[in-house]
């Protein structure tokens, strides 16, 4: 099995690795706004946000804390609603959707990494790896053992299969967290901060990880981070302030 | 999946020790109450011995008069009643006359042994299934002569001769009068209400008068159908001869309420005073239902006030399996599994203690030869009440669980940390 860890040829450069993009656009936002609203205030975490990002693409979004990052990157993974504008994925706008179509869409398309891992801590390595697959229909316990231990062998972790996340390292949890996000296979996986909650080595070791995924694989990746050195290695670097582009 | 859910059900069982005693401790003192009250009624109810074929078999017990007063009567039939018109019933396969057990005394080296004893026909022993340990029972012939016989149970035996086999032909005297015992059989419960008691005796030897022609008096018919589809028509006869029935006072009885009803429908009519309907049943079951409903609410609000603080520990699961693909249903289906998984734990806690308070029941003395215990009839309402316990407690957590927005749960839990 391919290891994506091994199989890094160089040191990471300072400068975007080439591209293996397509113009073929897999996920559009256009005029997103959201608002969060009380009695007393409203608050504009995203103010008519236009962004396009194309298959195979490799984004970073950076920007101070509050700005609206984590909010767009919930938009885009359809697990917050836009109080105006409109997502398409695949070119399909999918506000209509219900809540099934919604989760179906997530489960075949996107994979998440999240800062704090979300990682079912009474679940083994092997059994967070496999939830995606739990909620896609036609895959039998079989296929999603092969799967997981697929994912798990992508991401160097084959031989922690049993073990549960509270025996993990920080690295190894995140890594874990990115095995999940793969064993179902996504076109897409929408990392939250990836990286905030590792020390530098760890960090790099992940960042690897992820440009590894995207150059071998194609997956097109969209990463929130704080860490300009990271963002700058990706193929594209979106600034955000007041829940605005600026860059 | 179910596997999956199970396996989390199991850990977060695991993982708040003390919760989870609360909640096991509520679930299962719950089902230990309902399973022994439902194995009482069972006991009472069910086809026990040594009325084993009770599915086949009608109550005549019990008589209601109206008066033009306005007042009523109650009273369990006279022999008379039942001799003279029940006994003319084409339907039944058996039919058997006794009187209700009453209290017989009998003397063994000066001390005195509290007795029950019944006057039955020679039907009672064919209509019924007793486990003779020796012996047989008395005949028709006996009875037609008013023969001095007797039929025993065990302890009565054990009692009395100091033995429990080897009685056959031996002499026992109750009230002063002699009898030789023809056969002893095993202690019938004393929930057996229309069949129990310690001494049996040939009715032609009853102490009333049994050509007395008032209806009121002190006697059950019991009835056997020839197959238990054949028992609605049996009871349509019954009916149908007691509207034939002349009445005896017509002056001042204005109805005569008379009915052959199965065990539990004989046993609410008096109870709840429906004495020309069959509505009892439907109130009886109705009130069980309330009572247990109510009897649940409680420890179920508990359990759903300790599954909703713990769904809120559980937001970063339900934010994580929603991103990666759970719809609301999926959510809903695996609260609810683990929440049934828990009730099915505390449940076969709950039958444990059940089956211990029913041993302690039955060594009690408190009901004569009980012999409470479980039965798959009284696991399989376990099982169901637990179930509706575990779909009672878990609906509205799940549902609550179900709601919450991915990003608001993934946040909450990030929040926590």
């Amino acid at each position: 099995m391919e290891n994506i860890l091994t199989q890094t040829t160089a040191r990471p450069q300072a400068t975007a690795p080439a591209p293996v993009t397509s113009a073929q656009p897999v996920i559009q936002l256009r005029e997103i706004e959201k608002i969060y609203q009380t009695k007393t205030i409203e608050t504009v975490a995203l103010n008519r946000v236009n962004l396009t990002i194309n298959k195979g693409e490799f984004v970073s979004i950076m920007g101070p804390s509050g700005c609206g990052k984590s909010t767009l990157l919930s938009i885009m993974g359809l697990l917050d609603e836009p109080s105006g504008g409109v997502i398409e994925l695949d070119g399909r706008p999918v506000q209509a959707y219900s809540d099934r179509e919604l989760a179906a869409l997530r489960n075949q398309k996107i994979g998440f990494v999240f800062q704090s891992y979300h990682l079912i801590n009474d679940l083994s390595v092997l059994d967070n790896v496999e939830l995606p697959l739990l909620y896609r229909p036609g895959v039998g316990g079989k296929q999603r053992r092969e799967r997981a231990y697929a994912a798990l062998d992508k991401v160097g972790l084959s031989a922690r299969t049993g073990h549960f996340p509270s025996q993990l390292s920080g690295g190894q949890r995140q890594r874990v967290a990115i095995a999940r996000a793969l064993a179902g296979r996504p076109e897409i996986i929408l990392a939250d901060e990836p990286t905030g909650n590792l020390d530098s080595v760890m960090g790099e070791e992940i960042m690897e990880l992820l440009l590894n995924l995207n150059r071998q694989e194609g997956t097109t990746i969209v990463m929130v981070t704080h860490d300009e050195q990271q963002a700058r290695r990706t193929q594209r670097l979106i600034r955000f302030f007041d829940g605005s582009q600026v860059s | 999946m179910l596997l999956s859910y199970l396996k989390i059900a199991w850990k977060v069982l695991l993982r708040r020790k003390f919760f989870t005693f609360i909640s096991l401790f509520g679930i299962s003192f719950t089902l230990m109450v309902l399973l022994v009250v439902y194995s009482l009624f069972d006991h009472f109810l069910g086809p026990h011995y040594p009325e084993t074929r009770n599915n086949r078999m009608l109550y005549a017990n019990f008589l209601n008069m109206r008066f033009k007063s306005g007042g009523n009567q109650n009273s369990p039939p006279s022999y008379y009643l039942l001799n003279r018109f029940v006994r003319t019933l084409k339907e039944p396969e058996l039919i058997s006359i006794s009187s209700q057990f009453a209290p017989a005394s009998a003397y063994i080296s000066g001390k005195k042994l509290k007795l029950d004893l019944k006057y039955t026909d020679a039907p009672f022993w064919q209509l019924l299934e007793f486990n003779f340990l020796e012996g047989k029972p008395y005949t028709e012939p006996d009875v037609r002569s008013a023969a001095h016989v007797a039929v025993i149970n065990e302890a009565t035996a054990r009692q009395y001769f100091g033995l429990s086999r080897g009685v056959v032909g031996k002499t026992i005297e109750l009230d002063q009068t002699r009898y030789r015992v023809t056969g002893v059989v095993a202690d019938v419960p004393g929930m057996r209400i229309n069949t129990y008691a310690d001494v049996w005796v040939p009715i032609s030897l009853s102490t009333e008068d049994l050509q007395r022609t008032e209806f009121t008096g002190n006697h059950v018919a019991l009835l056997l159908a020839k197959s238990p589809a054949d028992v609605e028509q049996m009871e349509a006869e019954f009916d149908r001869m007691v509207r034939a029935i002349p009445n005896p006072d017509p002056k001042n009885i204005e109805q005569i309420n008379f009915h052959a009803d199965r065990m539990l429908a004989s046993i609410v009519r008096p109870l709840t005073g429906t004495y020309n309907t069959s509505k009892g049943l439907t109130m009886f079951y109705s009130a069980i239902s309330l009572l247990t409903l109510l009897f649940m609410l409680l420890p179920a609000l508990n359990l759903v006030n300790v599954n909703v603080s713990r769904i809120m520990e559980r937001s970063s699961e339900i934010g994580v399996r929603k991103a990666f693909g759970a719809t609301s249903g999926a959510l809903v289906r695996q609260f609810l599994v683990e929440n049934i998984f828990l009730t099915l734990v505390g449940a076969v806690v709950g039958l444990a203690l059940a089956w211990g308070s029913l041993q302690l029941l039955s060594n009690s003395s408190l009901v004569p030869y009980a012999q409470f215990g479980l039965n798959w009839r009284i696991f399989g309402w376990g099982l169901f009440i637990s179930l509706g316990f575990g779909l009672l407690s878990g609906v509205y957590p799940a549902y609550k669980m179900s709601r919450l927005q991915a990003v608001q749960a993934l946040r909450s839990a990030n929040s926590s940390k």
